[in-house]
């Protein structure tokens, strides 16, 4: 069971990293980046050439990838997310952008990283063994250890950010009511720019840090997507602790599920138990706006 | 005549000459071969790899001035189509390959797909080449597909026999990806062990597709103790994570897989802890590599930019077609002659070098009829950073 307990353990905080990107877009925008999963994998490779194949320190490659991200939300938001927000009078104007930029990015990483799984040295190895795990015992390697401290580095950072610096304050309020933020002198456009490009910088750092343990390919992002929409929608789509909540609750139960139950069962469970919660709770466990 | 039969006679006779332009008598003619398979996503390599070795099949044809048939010379043309590993799409584009006139089409890469074309094919009178394993494709009545690789079931109870009897497994796991194609691949390779008499520890677990944290499926594996993992249907992205999660959890046993797989994403991502790793191939590594399959592998790295060794298996099918297109040319038109001849075609396999291997139509074992391509069944190791061969097997015909 330590073992399991492990799993979860590393599995949720590396979802959380990943769904809390995306639920920081909704709540300041109101859209569901379907693009999430694709600026992910962007991130992965942006750490794949510079520390794999250009040989960079991994501690400079990482905050590139998010910086190249935030880069992309910027451009993103400001090209293709703003002026259709600005005049569609439909919400699903928006939601067909990001499917299509979704597309548009999985494509694009097709004709230029081509088709094959790519992969990164490892930043270091080893790992904490507490005994045999074919007789109960645990082992925490080196790498799931990194990946999880800075995760939860990255989350306690996010959280410290919007809480006690003024640009935070203001995402905040953006989140929670745009017209009373104007009305407070917040520069609206430009907070909603700084929340796309931090939901992208988060998940071009999930992708950056999650290459050296799982490596990434063109095709990655739509299942991290998905997998980022089932925790957001467990937590409540929009509220920081919602995201975090629900990639540890998905997390634990994909270890606790695949241990217990066959493979293929665990995540048909996950989908029932999912599609039963909704119809008690439809707004997820925090169901209320960002803040 | 009528007015409008006068006007249809005039016009004719005025596009008459319009139509030599078009094609004037020294223009060299196309033969158009389709792939149909899945490029994008996960499972991208999968489709694509055949896209990538059908176009490099086409440039090195071309370059010589393209294949002669009947007297005449085609310049191969490929028509590839993204079927993203849905059916609905697959028959889609199987109608529209079909529709322009393609007799030849190469995939789809899953059971779910291959099963949906086939009665596309079968209307449209084509045949196809799908590398997916369901037997109700090759058997009889099914009468439009050709198997394009070596199934699981084939190469499955020989590798299970290797490890029994020189390296003293004697107990099996099996771990499959939870699709249709690689659960019934498990379900065969779990009655094959049975058969040689090896304790099989787990024999239905399974992980979803795009799990890339393989550590809590794998606890479950390990904890029932196998001498011997066996990846079903693994896609080439998985083997190495599989792999290394197995190696991270202290398992000591040995692991193998039935389908292709590539040695650098095994090197990049699992590095050492892909050692010993084993899994088939068609003709990819150095020791049986002929120079024409090394001329292959440069057009390809030309195309594409570099190898990928699933495509050892996957050079093939198109190396056939043409080859018995040559031989019989009023197949280019009728895929009944082509059917004809695939009970007793023979050439010399151009990819094995030595040029005593037999590269010819098989599976009578299995579907009671040569309806496979006989792509060598060769079993390859992985070294930790390239595959050797470590036997060339035989496949029951």
């Amino acid at each position: 069971m330590a073992q399991v307990l492990i799993n979860g353990l590393v599995l949720g905080t590396v979802y959380a990293l990943i769904a809390l990107g995306l639920t920081m877009v909704f709540s300041i925008m109101r859209v569901v980046n379907f693009a999430h999963g694709q600026m992910y994998m962007l991130g992965g490779f942006v750490v794949y050439y510079l520390y794999g194949e250009f040989g960079w320190p991994f501690w400079l490659a990482l905050p590139c990838a998010a910086g190249v991200l935030a880069l992309v939300g910027v451009l993103f938001n400001r090209y293709f997310f703003q002026p259709v927000l600005a005049t569609a009078t439909r919400e699903e104007n928006s939601m067909l952008m990001a499917v299509g930029t979704a597309l548009l990015l999985e494509n694009l990483a097709l004709t230029v990283f081509g088709e094959k799984q790519r992969g990164v040295p490892g930043v270091v190895d080893g790992a904490f063994i507490f005994g045999d795990v074919a007789e109960g015992g645990a082992i925490l390697t080196y790498p799931n250890l990194l990946v999880t401290a800075v995760a939860t580095l990255s989350i306690v950072g996010l959280l410290a950010f919007v809480q006690y610096t003024r640009p935070g304050r203001a995402l905040r309020a953006v989140a929670q009511d745009k017209e009373a933020a104007r009305l407070q002198g917040v520069d609206v456009k430009a907070t909603t720019t700084l929340g796309f490009a931090i939901g992208a910088a988060l998940a071009g750092l999930a992708g950056g840090l999650l290459v050296t343990v799982y490596g990434v390919n063109s095709g990655v992002g739509t299942n991290v997507s998905t997998k980022a929409f089932i925790m957001i929608m467990i937590g409540g789509a929009g509220v920081t602790q919602g995201a975090i909540v629900g990639g540890l609750l998905l997390g634990f139960a994909e270890a606790i599920g695949y241990d217990l139950l066959p493979g293929s069962v665990t995540y048909l469970l996950i989908f029932v138990a999912m599609i039963v919660f909704l119809v008690f709770k439809p707004n997820g466990l925090f169901g209320k706006p960002w803040g | 005549m009528n007015k409008r039969s006068s006007l249809r006679l005039t016009l004719l006779a005025l596009a008459a000459p319009l139509a030599f332009v078009a094609t004037p008598a020294s223009a060299q003619e196309t033969l158009k071969i389709g792939v149909n398979g899945v490029m994008s996503g996960e499972a991208a390599s999968w489709g694509l790899v055949n896209k990538h070795c059908a176009e490099t099949t086409a440039d090195m044809v071309n370059a010589k001035g393209g294949v002669d048939i009947g007297g005449k010379k085609y310049k191969l043309q490929i028509v590839a189509l993204d079927d993203k590993n849905d059916p609905k799409v697959s028959v889609t584009n199987a109608e529209k390959l079909t529709s322009e006139g393609i007799k030849y089409i190469i995939g789809p890469n899953i059971d779910t797909t291959a099963l949906a074309v086939k009665p596309v094919m079968e209307r449209a009178k084509a045949l196809h080449f799908p590398y997916a394993f369901a037997k109700e494709l090759y058997k009889a009545p099914a009468n439009a597909s050709v198997l394009g690789m070596v199934a699981s079931y084939q190469v499955g109870p020989i590798v299970y026999d290797y490890l029994k009897t020189k390296k003293g497994v004697k107990s099996i796991a099996f771990l499959a990806r939870n699709e249709s194609d690689a659960k019934n691949q498990q379900t065969e390779g779990v009655e094959a062990a049975k058969k040689l008499g090896l304790k099989v520890v787990a024999e239905t677990d399974s992980y979803e597709p795009g799990t890339k944290d393989f550590m809590p499926v794998m606890t479950k594996v390990i904890k029932t103790k196998p001498d011997h993992i066996v990846l079903s249907g693994v896609a080439p992205a998985d083997a190495p994570l599989l792999n290394k999660a197995a190696r991270d959890l202290g398992y000591k046993g040995s692991i193998s897989t039935e389908t292709g797989q590539d040695s650098k994403i095994l090197a990049q991502v699992a590095g050492d802890k892909a050692k010993g790793f084993l899994s088939v191939g068609g003709a990819s590594t150095p020791s049986i590599q002929s120079d024409h399959m090394k001329d292959f592998i440069a057009a390809y790295k030309k195309r594409v930019g570099e190898w990928n060794d699933e495509a050892g298996t996957k050079v093939y099918a198109l190396e056939l077609i043409l080859a018995v297109l040559q031989k019989h040319p009023a197949a280019l038109t009728d895929v009944e002659v082509f059917k004809k001849q695939m009970a007793t075609f023979s050439m010399t396999n151009p990819f094995v070098k030595g040029g005593t291997t037999k590269l010819e139509f098989t599976g009578n074992a299995d579907f009671g009829r040569r309806s496979q391509v006989g792509v060598p069944l060769v079993v390859n190791e992985f070294d930790g950073k390239d595959f050797q061969t470590l036997f060339v097997g035989t496949i029951k015909n």
